[in-house]
């Protein structure tokens, strides 16, 4: 490499430089709030913001565990399909009159437990992700049929108090208790992803699992992990739908995955591995909430303008780390 | 006794063995479950029977895997071809419904060219992407089946639209020489595609890219042009896939034409034996991968299982085939079988990824 002197004088530049994406989204949702206070009068009321968290906590929570993925250099296809299990293994469960607590129990176990035999697959056959977690997503979409064609609703004394509890002043402001179930597990991802050696392996892997294996880190043990934690985020994501929906419907959340991606990549978070942070997952489930929240307000435009504009970003926002020269494989 | 094992070891090592055994399975475990699963009949001069079905509706399928099979063994992926099949057929549809004469050849003539001209400026825009800009092909793509859903929304305005040609419904329902027209499209794709790669240096230039983009360039191989022709060929592929698809209920949704067939077709692709990580391809694997989908998927329908419980199945049949195919799963396998006996594994393992 030629760039010996060069680095020597850009030292200063280098460490925002991994940090462009991340503040790029900032910017861009500091923008599009900017645009809809300036059209909308409602838009300024906190509420808005509050709905948007509110909306989308269940998205949160399930990006959170994608990005665990992702770091590592994989992909988990199955998110979606789990969320769906998941609120309908709970509604199936209560509606035959379980008690909510093991029904909750229950419902946190499988995915977790799907992800770890994925992650099982994927590490010891050696089979890729993409088509380990498509079987995963099948399989749990299968599931959701197979319990039901129908969508089940929840009448459970407990699930309709989470649903209902308002947090704040009830005719003012307010967030739900899944919001604060989201931001709490946001905290526990970004501490382990920043300080624990679990967090530090995950990122060791996603830069090169060949060196991460020679320095000796568990690369296997790691791996199966960040299945089972984004089958155990999806697993909450479900619980937090079923509250926010109070049903659990066979077709639900079909095509989440894809969303879940884009706010990952929109947050900054390198598809190859390696590089990446919770807080910028954040900011892109925040700005595909935002981008939703501008569509409804303005109220002419047609839902399919938010996949397009999504699409949109997801390339403006590939270009630039392109651009900035984050390592590409 | 030698001669039959050595035999019996290369038919098992065939790369289209197991495929074509799974395949075998499933139509005997249907002539079983229903003896007539079979038998083909003559009635005005055309052949009906569910395994001409399965050939007609595996036919859009086929091509999408078809074009699939090049893309992965440049050692890409291509998500967008489901929303392009919804694109092709949106704007085909769209075009005839507004014009007066409906049934005349031109107007469908000058759909096609049309939405696979469009289809060719959307694949080339994923062709540029990954070959000139150098994004990752599953990232490259997924903007496209992204924001080509929302498209192909955009062109119907997020309705059904539904036409009455006689010539664009023949492409998915048509009839030529007793058998259904589709057949012979995918059949047509799939000789065109096999000509142009086996009978030419193009489908190695495309294996040497697959498996080394870079000592290829070395080579003198330019890697780029061929990663760039292998997007645009599944596109096409893609759009004549929506033309079918749309033909076959003579409209066109933006939101369900195509669903889900980019997984189908990746599915198709890896059971055929071409891997994912790109290099070698099989045309031949990937058609009868595409079968066993299409068969899976009848098997069902006809078992009066609800459609969505066929992923279940769906599910069970990838982790099989792929394990069967892994060579990490086979090495402990077959270690596992010179060391004790009964080797039970091969009906086991599948199973142990259900539990949940």
């Amino acid at each position: 490499m030629t760039t010996g002197t060069l680095t020597a004088g850009r030292t200063r530049f280098r460490l925002p430089r991994k940090q462009i994406p991340v503040l790029a989204t900032l910017a861009l949702l500091l923008v599009m709030y900017g645009i809809g206070v300036s059209q909308y009068t409602a838009f300024s009321n906190v509420q808005v913001i509050f709905n948007v968290f509110i909306d989308n906590g269940f998205l949160l929570v399930v990006a959170v565990g994608m990005t665990f993925v992702i770091l590592t250099g994989g992909i988990d296809l199955s998110v979606g399909s789990v969320v769906a299990m998941t609120a309908m293994v709970s509604a199936a469960l209560l509606q035959d009159g379980m008690p909510a607590a093991l029904v909750l129990v229950i419902a946190l176990l499988i995915g977790p437990t799907l992800g770890l035999l994925m992650g099982c697959v994927i590490h010891f056959f050696e089979i890729q992700p993409f088509i380990v977690t498509l079987a995963g997503m099948f399989f749990a979409r299968g599931m959701c049929t197979f319990i039901s064609g129908a969508s089940i609703p929840i009448t459970d004394g407990f699930w309709t108090s989470m649903s209902q509890e308002r947090i704040g002043d009830p005719r003012g402001n307010f967030v739900s208790i899944s919001v604060l179930i989201a931001f709490v597990v946001v905290v526990i991802a970004a501490y382990t992803l920043a300080y624990t050696r679990l967090g530090r392996n995950v990122y060791a892997i996603g830069g090169n699992p060949q060196s991460a294996l020679l320095m000796g880190l568990p690369v296997g043990r790691t791996r199966i992990a960040v299945y089972t934690i984004s089958g155990l985020c999806s697993a909450i994501g479900g619980i937090l739908l079923s509250f926010y929906t109070l049903s659990g419907a066979p077709l639900i959340a079909v095509g989440m995955e894809l969303d879940v991606i884009a706010a990952v990549v929109i947050g900054g978070t390198v598809l190859t591995g390696g590089a990446g942070y919770v807080f910028g997952t954040v900011l892109g489930v925040l700005v595909l909430g935002v981008i939703q929240t501008l569509i409804t307000f303005d109220g002419s435009l047609n839902s399919w303008w938010t996949k397009i504009v999504i699409g949109g970003l997801l390339f403006a926002f590939i270009l630039l780390q392109r651009l900035i020269g984050i390592r590409y494989k | 006794m030698n001669d039959t094992t050595s035999r019996y070891r290369t038919m098992i090592g065939h790369r289209l063995f197991w495929p074509a055994a799974v395949l075998f399975v499933m139509l005997a475990a249907n002539t079983i479950y229903r003896p007539g699963f079979l038998s083909i009949e003559l009635k005005d001069g055309h052949l009906y029977g569910t395994p001409i079905d399965i050939l007609r509706l595996s036919a859009p399928l086929i091509l999408v895997a078809l074009g699939m099979t090049l893309v992965i063994s440049t050692g890409g992926i291509d998500l967008s071809v489901g929303s392009l099949c919804a694109i092709s057929g949106a704007i085909a549809c769209m075009y005839i419904s507004k014009q007066p004469d409906q049934n005349s050849l031109g107007v469908v003539v000058t759909a096609l060219a049309l939405a696979m001209g469009v289809s060719l400026v959307l694949g080339a825009w994923n062709g540029v992407l990954v070959a000139v800009i150098g994004i990752q092909p599953i990232i490259a793509t997924l903007i496209l089946m992204v924001a080509g859903r929302g498209l192909a929304q955009l062109i119907t305005e997020g309705q059904i639209i539904t036409i009455n040609s006689e010539p664009y419904r023949a492409i998915g329902l048509g009839h030529a020489l007793t058998l259904p027209l589709a057949i012979f499209i995918a059949l047509a794709a799939a000789l065109l595609v096999a000509a142009f790669t086996r009978r030419t240096a193009l489908g190695m230039i495309i294996e040497s890219v697959g498996g080394n983009a870079m000592a290829s360039r070395l080579a003198g191989i330019r890697s780029s042009r061929v990663i760039f022709l292998a997007y645009v060929i599944s596109a096409a592929c893609a759009a004549v896939a929506g033309f079918m698809m749309t033909a076959n209920v003579s409209s066109a949704d933006g939101n369900a034409a195509g669903l889900w067939v980019e997984l189908d077709a990746i599915l198709a692709v890896v059971i055929g034996g071409t891997s994912l990580a790109g290099g070698r391809f099989f045309l031949s694997g990937t058609i009868i991968g595409a079968l066993i989908i299409q068969t899976l998927t009848t098997t069902v329908y006809a078992m009066d299982i609800s459609p969505q419980t066929s992923l279940l199945f769906k599910a069970v049949v990838v982790i099989a085939v792929c394990l069967i195919q892994a060579p990490a799963f086979r090495a402990r396998f077959s270690r596992r079988r010179r060391n004790v006996p009964p080797p039970a594994t091969i009906a086991d393992k599948p199973k142990e990824q259900v539990p949940a």
